[in-house]
């Protein structure tokens, strides 16, 4: 008798492939790059962060700066990023029962890019940049659900259409700042913020970011096996005894978190969201409660290697932006051919 | 009684047509009520009323005695099961999986199902023969199939009552056949049922009583036998057409004139 119900019997061998990868690349990510350090430097300056562990330095100062200040933070938002827009993909997948729709759908990164060109504009500190795109990221998804909510309820269509309008809206408040700036360095500035870039993110950064991530992750993690009842649309699911309005909110609240979070402080990162859950689902099948882990382990070593690509293929950096689409299109594609539309 | 409505008023817009115009009706345990009416009369919308899955305008709707206006989903929903029409879903589920997801009442919002509803899962889709095809995506089975996984899936609730909304349509005559043998076998095990149908037979063959919704909103209940007469037919669906009584059968069958 099976008694897990999970659809493809995974083995554990591709799991343990799936667990093992984000960690090794981001290993990976902190000794490779312009500045080479050991392999055992690496390691070495790790395990003397660790309190209670003094080990002697065979290695420069300069390497410590780079591996802890700027590659430790940079790789750990990475696989954040990856992790977080891949399930936030996921659980609105099955929310919209449609395989392809986006973490963006609800208008979030076209608020916060309108936040982000504002401070820009304004010429604020790079701080309040991220929290005004932030709060604009949250605004944005704040009036799709307000528009889309009718007689106490918030049909999906609704949503997605609402999403459409308020996403055409704050574009072109976004091509309006674009029109009025500076075409000298502030347009350039804009536009650059908005191909996104992980590499900006410092330890700071990552200190206040990173535990609200957490948390909306953990909360996306814990109601998994409801998406898949949500998935059967929005009756059955009530006439299955599921509040389906609580379970949008939540699912709403915590992907605009992560998602929000994400292009404040990187930038449009387009394309995670729709491949990296296809992908897991060929490999582990549709289920909630298999998909959404897998989500979180693959989304997090393709936004690891790709952010790793950002620094290494070129000699000044590519925004990630670029890359996601550059890869994430082909790869769609791919899947979409390989799948052949159906979405297994 | 398990299913009572106290003067249920339906419409969906304010001062649109009135769809349900106060309705009383009480279903109590190995009860079975056939629900008759012309398309659009609202035969669904009496029965997600019924579901507490649209509010009515006024009126009660009382499970088990208990007021729904007073309970949760989760609470109405380990009550009442729910068999809707069809469809297919947008990601291909294992039937397993699919028939899984009628625990969710009894499974918290923040767990996961547990051996025990694995193990009661398993037991339904033996007694409904479905256990051969428990791996294979729901998307992938045959609508007869799909229609007993549903029902599957209605059952592992441990409801006491399972409303069906038009649970032939779209099956072959075989299928309808089968679907119909299930729910009278439901029936006789105690659960009390609602089904809505377009065909008077299905209403003869299942006995118990019958209720016809017209298009004022009113619905006409009592004994399938009594309910079920030819006057009353040709009325509700506009049309010529004959009750006749089989002797082979050993009981009336509705037949259509000649085209």
């Amino acid at each position: 008798m099976k008694l897990d119900g999970i659809e493809k019997k995974t083995s554990p061998f591709v799991w343990g492939i799936m667990i093992v990868l984000p960690f090794l690349f981001f290993f990976v990510s902190l000794f490779l790059g312009r500045y080479m350090i050991a392999p055992g430097d690496v390691a070495k300056i790790l395990l003397d962060q660790i309190p209670g562990v003094n080990i002697k330095p065979t290695w420069e100062t300069t390497a410590e700066t780079v591996v802890l200040r700027v590659r430790f933070p940079r790789a750990v938002m990475a696989a954040l990023v990856g992790a977080g827009l891949s399930m936030s993909g996921a659980a609105f997948q099955g929310m919209f029962q449609n395989p392809l729709v986006s973490p963006y759908v609800l208008g979030v990164s076209a608020g916060a890019s309108f936040g982000a060109a504002l401070g820009l504009l304004m010429s604020w500190p790079i701080w309040i940049v991220q929290i005004v795109a932030f709060i604009f990221g949250i605004i944005a998804v704040a009036i799709t659900y307000s528009m889309a909510h009718l007689y106490k309820t918030t049909p999906i269509l609704m949503l997605v259409l609402s999403g459409m309008v308020v996403s055409a809206f704050f574009q072109a408040m976004v091509s309006f700042i674009k029109f009025a700036a500076d075409d000298e360095d502030k347009l350039p500035a804009i536009t650059f913020w908005l191909m996104g870039s992980i590499g900006k993110v410092g330890l700071e950064d990552l200190a206040h970011s990173a535990i609200p991530m957490i948390i909306a992750m953990a909360v996306l993690y814990a109601i998994r096996w409801r998406l898949n009842v949500l998935s059967m649309g929005e009756r059955e699911a009530e006439s299955l005894g599921v509040n389906t309005e609580r379970i949008k909110v939540i699912v709403i609240i915590t992907t605009t978190l992560i998602s929000s979070m994400t292009v404040s402080l990187c930038g449009i990162i387009g394309w995670v969201g729709q491949v990296i859950p296809h992908f897991c689902r060929m490999i582990v099948g549709p289920n909630h409660k298999a998909l959404i882990p897998a989500t979180i382990f693959v989304g997090a070593t393709y936004i690891i290697i790709i952010d790793n690509l950002c620094r290494l293929v070129s000699i000044t950096e590519i925004p990630i932006g670029i890359l996601t689409s550059v890869v994430g299109a082909p790869v769609f594609a791919y899947l979409l051919r390989k799948t052949k539309g159906g979405w297994t | 009684m398990i299913i009572e409505t106290e003067k249920l008023n339906f419409s969906y817009t304010k001062g649109g047509r009135q769809i349900l115009k106060d309705i009383n009706l009480s279903l109590g345990e190995g009860e079975v009520m056939s629900i008759l009416g012309p398309n659009g009369a609202g035969k669904s919308t009496l029965l997600n009323c019924i579901a507490t899955l649209l509010m009515p305008d006024s009126g009660i709707v009382r499970l088990c005695g208990k007021d729904t206006r007073e309970m949760k989903p989760k609470e109405v929903a380990s009550i009442l099961s729910y068999v809707p029409q069809n469809h297919v879903p947008a990601f291909s589920y294992t039937v397993f999986n699919f028939v899984l997801m009628g625990r969710a009442p009894k499974v918290g919002m923040f767990e996961r199902p547990k051996d025990e509803d694995f193990a009661i899962v398993e037991k339904t889709l033996e007694e409904i023969g479905l256990t051969e095809l428990k791996d294979k995506p729901y998307t992938e089975i045959s609508g007869g199939e799909r229609q007993q996984a549903t029902i599957a899936r209605a059952m592992v609730a441990q409801p006491k009552a399972i409303l069906f909304d038009e649970p032939t349509a779209h099956l072959d005559y075989g299928n309808q056949l089968k679907t119909l043998r299930i729910i009278k076998s439901l029936k006789e095990k105690g659960y009390a049922i609602i089904i809505t149908t377009h065909n008077p037979d299905h209403a003869i063959m299942l006995g118990g009583t019958t209720a016809i919704l017209d298009r004022e909103g009113r619905l006409t209940v009592g004994k399938s036998e009594e309910i079920i007469a030819e006057e009353r037919l040709r009325q509700v669906y506009g049309t010529e057409l004959s009750l006749i009584h089989m002797d082979e059968v050993d009981r009336d069958v509705c037949v259509p004139p000649n085209l």
